[in-house]
């Protein structure tokens, strides 16, 4: 029974990318991790997960390939109009009462979020007040973020999502076309910083006033959800607003007790005096 | 006694449903009404916005508890549980539910394939698939995952549904220990 041994060969091959490579992959939740897996084993037409062992080891392009599936990209700009409404209208006049605010966007994959909270702040008369931190453990997806260019067909998802949030004007004031691209114009990314930091390894960031990780959790297991939200906690000022994805929740978690709900449906939450 | 049974899920159902699908859940859940002792798993390819009306129709209609699910949410057995618009569900271990964003798989997200191998994958043997209307190939690989798992799977007939392709596709797979009309689909439950 090949299945009887899942486990053992799942944990094996962790333990191995971890000593050759030192990515730390073993409290990822195991479900979307066994769909990367399983695809990885498709592509290298083996039958067990420990077939993968040597091959990672010894070929870092099919590691690097690996590494790549396992961080999963895939975000928008003003994704959740809702949630950003939900921030201007309670979150923002918050924040106006201090002389300069410090915000981390925790897992940003390639920026969008970032840029959308650069363009809501610009609109509240309050980027120039501002400090975005935006980082992820992916180098690839933070060159994108840092160049600010994408595809022009997305243009009008994020238009829409863009109005949808509460926006202004259009987003084609905030970006330059051309070569089938639009840019983010350079003035939003002045008050953006794009960094590599990996939540499951590095430390606390510092006394930021709000922190969002929105839909980076899911990807892990419980306890390692626990971890990373004490993280998230420890890097927030008293009374420091957190954000969560949509479908995300603190119920489960220990730290739970160190927030107060602010918008249950948005997921935000406060850091407790 | 269902109390008891509450605290260990020893095996669950996972329907897939596509276009049509809204009506075909409706007709066999309330037929089946409560009468149900494990969890059951729907993932029906929808937008963001629409679960609310799907959540309130299935408890209505069923008279259980009936939830839009979030991440690692734990089961309980004689509970509906719906995949959210916009992320795939997953079955994260024999208590847990999980979310993920993955790429969409066949234009959908939520996936029945994801859904159903990630069943597969925790429940082996102890999963039923069930196949419903829709109008592309979301749930063959799915189905075949289960079925190598040893699992059981249930499709509708194509001539019954709505939609047939989704059913065909399903079917193709040579997987299917079962053909049923939604009927049939909710006496089968029963007999679960
Ligand atoms: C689905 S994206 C979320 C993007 C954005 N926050 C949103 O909600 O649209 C998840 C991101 O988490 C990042 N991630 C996964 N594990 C991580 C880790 N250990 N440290 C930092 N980032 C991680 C991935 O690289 C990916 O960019």
């Amino acid at each position: 029974m090949t299945e009887t041994y899942q486990d053992l060969e799942l944990q094996l091959l962790l333990e191995a990318v971890k000593t050759r490579y030192g990515y730390e992959f073993t409290h990822y939740a195991r479900a979307s991790m066994m769909r990367r897996i399983r695809k990885h084993m498709r592509a290298a037409k083996t039958d067990r997960i420990s077939d993968l062992i040597p091959l990672f080891i010894h070929d870092e392009t099919a590691f690097a390939h690996f590494v790549k599936d396992m961080s999963v990209t895939v975000t928008e700009m003003f994704r959740d109009p809702d949630f950003f409404q939900a921030l201007r209208k309670n979150i923002i006049p918050l924040l106006k009462t201090f002389p300069f605010i410090k915000i981390w966007h925790a897992g940003c994959a390639t920026g969008q979020e970032a840029y959308s909270m650069a363009i809501l702040l610009d609109e509240e008369n309050l980027l120039d007040r501002c400090q975005i931190y935006a980082t992820d453990f992916n180098e690839n997806s933070l060159k994108i973020a840092r160049s600010g260019i994408y595809p022009d067909s997305e243009l009008s998802l994020y238009e829409g999502n863009y109005s949808k949030s509460g926006g202004y004007s259009s987003l084609e004031k905030y970006c330059s076309r051309g070569y089938d691209s639009i840019k983010f114009n350079g003035r939003l990314l002045e008050h953006i910083t794009f960094a590599n930091h990996n939540l499951v390894s590095d430390g606390v960031f510092g006394e930021m006033n709000l922190v969002l990780c929105r839909n980076v959790l899911i990807y892990f297991n419980s306890e390692l959800q626990d971890r990373v939200l004490k993280l998230l906690i420890d890097s927030l000022r008293s009374r420091g607003i957190l954000c969560l994805g949509r479908r995300e929740n603190i119920q489960f978690s220990q730290s739970s007790e160190q927030l107060e709900t602010i918008d249950r449906h948005q997921r935000i939450f406060r850091k407790k005096v | 006694m269902s109390d008891t049974a509450a605290s260990s899920v020893e095996r669950i159902v996972v329907v897939g449903a596509s276009a049509g699908g809204f009506s075909a859940l409706q007709t066999i859940f309330s037929q089946l009404g409560s009468e149900f002792n494990f969890p059951i798993l729907v993932c029906k390819h929808l937008g963001i916005g629409d679960e609310k009306g799907l959540v309130n129709v299935l408890a209505k209609r069923t008279g259980t508890t009936v939830l839009l699910s979030q991440d690692k949410l734990p089961m309980h057995n004689g509970c509906i549980y719906l995949a959210p618009g916009n992320y795939h569900l997953q079955v994260e271990s024999r208590n847990t539910l999980s979310l993920s964003i993955d790429d969409r798989v066949c234009h959908s997200r939520p996936a029945i394939d994801v859904l159903f191998e990630s069943a597969a994958d925790a429940f082996g043997e102890n999963v039923t698939a069930i196949v419903l209307t829709g109008a592309n190939s979301d749930g063959a690989a799915g189905v075949r995952a289960v079925k190598e798992a040893g699992g059981k799977v249930v499709v509708q007939s194509p001539g019954s549904a709505e939609v047939k392709a989704m059913p065909k596709a399903a079917i193709k797979t040579g997987c299917a220990d079962a053909i049923l009309d939604l009927a049939g689909i909710a006496d089968y439950l029963k007999q679960q």
